[in-house]
């Protein structure tokens, strides 16, 4: 196997690597669609009112 | 070359042509120029936030010094998936891409001026991304030309000429939305060349656990015997002398984690894993991605592209880095990879084009190519950009009309400095994997605190954030000037004031432990400074 041939310290770099591959995996999947946030934001709206923006700030 | 590869050549020119082109027909505002419009599909953003990620400085760097100082580098596989990915995208992603969109922010250093209302700190975040980041800059260069030396056995300062002219072109015209097509094209053939490369490597040293087993014998029958050999008889940056030093850091095998606290266990967890690790999360030319999607939910896919990329990449490379040797003392007369190749950095070109078919060559090269140029085009948008909009447009006045030819110029001097860098730096030893861990560790040092207190601290001050820039950038200039070896060692300021080549010359343990530690030390006197003024005005 190929984490025998690890110390245990190389061996738990290696399991983490996978591990947190798979938590990303999952991760994305469970969460691929579930945000319901606003989808777009009009960016060249902001950039019409750039200046009055800046001013409110 | 022969007429196909002549042909694929120019087929790829094309379509990286095209795509500039399609960025530049889309470009019609400053916000697509710096921030690809804010609309960006998930797979493009995880794609090109991947391939900006992962250049040649991981593929022939740190591959190369995975032949040197072995497995052990899967620690930064580790951070470079957990931290650069999932705590990148699920706990810094959107509140960045929300920041970014209510405070009109189009570059990091705006986005961190503007959350803490200061001219200054965009200005001052600015200037720093211009000084330091050519050093990142001209390893990237450095290990794409080490490639094209390798293929086409042609001049490096050719090389090096026409990479940095191709680079140029589509990053004029097409801004961040020309870079980032470019940049999701080149991480799709990234991905496929490096699981080619997996399965042949593996397959010719006789499966997977064979050629990981197989290196504790190479080891013992090349490196081991060198701890008899006084490191003073062998001669410098030579491949024994490399091996003979990671001996004496402590490094007892490719398979083996160095001594617990020795010099090399620092190097790998401190300066490796924790200072690219960490300093991944405040790259200036990554945090921008952040901000070009248009919800949650594309960070929240780009998870998933992104974790699978990351360990593809550098998983990868790594294990085949460290297995090189077993190839090389196989079928190179019982030499190890650094024996065979003479340094670090000629490792994985060397060996990619000794050990693999013609066909895979070539395809590795466009993997390569791409590494390279996704990165580059991606540093000289921020290096631009950090010149146009948040130097000169900041100090010469808003909505000038000329910041966008001033950023279009500003990236072209920055080509000329990193290509001038990368020519005077190419024969130092492992100089691509250390000048990218200081880069790293620098951003960690200086924009880390003030990024993560801008996002998620209310209470933190404007001048909590300079004071927090400030002593990010003067104690890691100083350590790297004064203080960690190698650096200071090149520099030669701290030998012409004090006679020595470091000030801990001979302090191993302190030498080593020279990035992660800043991080934690400017976070410390950003938050006591905020604190404090908190809990004056709250007397008052």
């Amino acid at each position: 196997m190929v984490w025998e041939t690890f110390d245990v310290g190389v061996g738990l770099a290696f399991w983490l690597m996978n591990a947190s591959a798979l938590l990303c995996v999952i991760y994305g999947i469970i969460y691929w669609n579930k945000d319901k946030e606003e989808k777009v934001i009009e960016r060249k709206t902001w950039d019409k009112n750039e200046a009055k923006i800046n001013k409110d700030l | 070359m022969n007429l196909i590869e002549n042909i694929v050549i120019i087929l790829y020119l094309a379509v990286l042509a095209y795509l500039g082109f399609v960025g530049y027909k889309q470009t019609k505002s400053s916000a697509d120029y710096l921030i690809a419009g804010g609309n960006t599909h998930p797979f493009v953003m995880a794609l090109s936030y991947g391939a900006t990620f992962i250049s040649t400085a991981a593929i022939v760097g740190f591959g190369g010094v995975a032949a040197w100082l072995g497995n052990s580098l899967l620690w930064l596989t580790f951070c470079n998936i957990f931290i650069g990915v999932f705590i990148a995208f699920v706990f810094l992603g959107n509140p960045t891409r929300k920041m970014g969109i209510r405070l009109n922010a189009h570059t990091f250093p705006e986005l961190l001026g503007r959350r803490f209302n200061s001219k200054f700190i965009q200005v001052f975040g600015g200037v720093l991304i211009t000084i330091f980041m050519p050093l990142y800059t001209s390893a990237v260069l450095i290990g794409g030309t080490e490639f094209l030396v390798a293929y086409f056995k042609v001049d490096y300062h050719l090389a090096l000429l026409v990479m940095s002219v191709i680079v140029t072109g589509y990053v004029l015209a097409g801004g961040l939305k020309g870079v980032m097509l470019t940049d999701a094209l080149q991480g799709v053939i990234m991905f496929v060349a490096m699981i080619i490369l997996m399965v042949m490597v593996f397959n010719a040293i006789g499966g997977v656990d064979v050629g990981l087993s197989k290196l504790e014998m190479v080891w013992d029958k090349t490196v081991a015997p060198l701890s008899t050999v006084p490191i003073k008889e062998l001669v410098v940056g030579s491949p024994d002398f490399l091996m003979k030093l990671s001996m004496n850091w402590g490094f007892q095998g490719w398979n083996k984690m160095p001594v617990f606290l020795s010099e090399g266990w620092l190097f790998i967890i401190t300066t490796i894993a924790m200072g690219v690790g960490v300093g991944v999360l405040a790259q200036p030319q990554l945090v921008v991605r952040f901000m070009t999607v248009k919800s949650k939910n594309e960070l929240n896919r780009a998870v998933l592209i992104g974790g699978i990329f990351i360990i593809a990449m550098t998983g990868i490379i790594y294990l085949v880095g460290s297995v090189t040797n077993v190839w090389y003392y196989e079928f190179n007369e019982g030499k190890n990879a650094l024996q065979s190749t003479g340094g670090v950095g000629k490792v994985i070109p060397h060996f990619i084009n000794a050990a693999m078919p013609r066909w895979f060559s070539f395809i590795f090269l466009f993997a390569l190519i791409s590494a390279a140029m996704s990165t580059l085009s991606s540093q000289f948008h921020a290096m631009g950009t950090a010149i146009g909009r948040d130097v000169f447009e900041q100090l010469a006045g808003k909505h000038n009309p000329n910041s966008l030819l001033i950023t279009r110029v500003g990236i072209v001097v920055m080509i000329v400095i990193s290509v001038t860098l990368a020519y005077f730096f190419d024969k130092q030893p492992a100089i691509i994997a250390r000048s990218t861990a200081i880069f790293f560790a620098l951003c960690a040092s200086i924009f880390l605190p003030t990024y993560f207190g801008g996002l998620f601290w209310k209470r933190m001050t404007k001048k909590g954030a300079i004071a927090s820039m400030f002593v990010g950038t003067i104690i890691t200039t100083f350590w790297l000037v004064f203080v960690h070896f190698q650096e200071a060692k090149e520099l030669g300021l701290c030998k012409m004031l004090f006679g020595v080549n470091s000030l801990l010359s001979g302090k191993n343990y302190l030498c080593g432990c020279n990035d992660g530690c800043f991080t934690s030390f400017a976070f410390n006197c950003s938050g006591c400074f905020a604190h404090d003024k908190a809990r004056e005005s709250s007397i008052n």
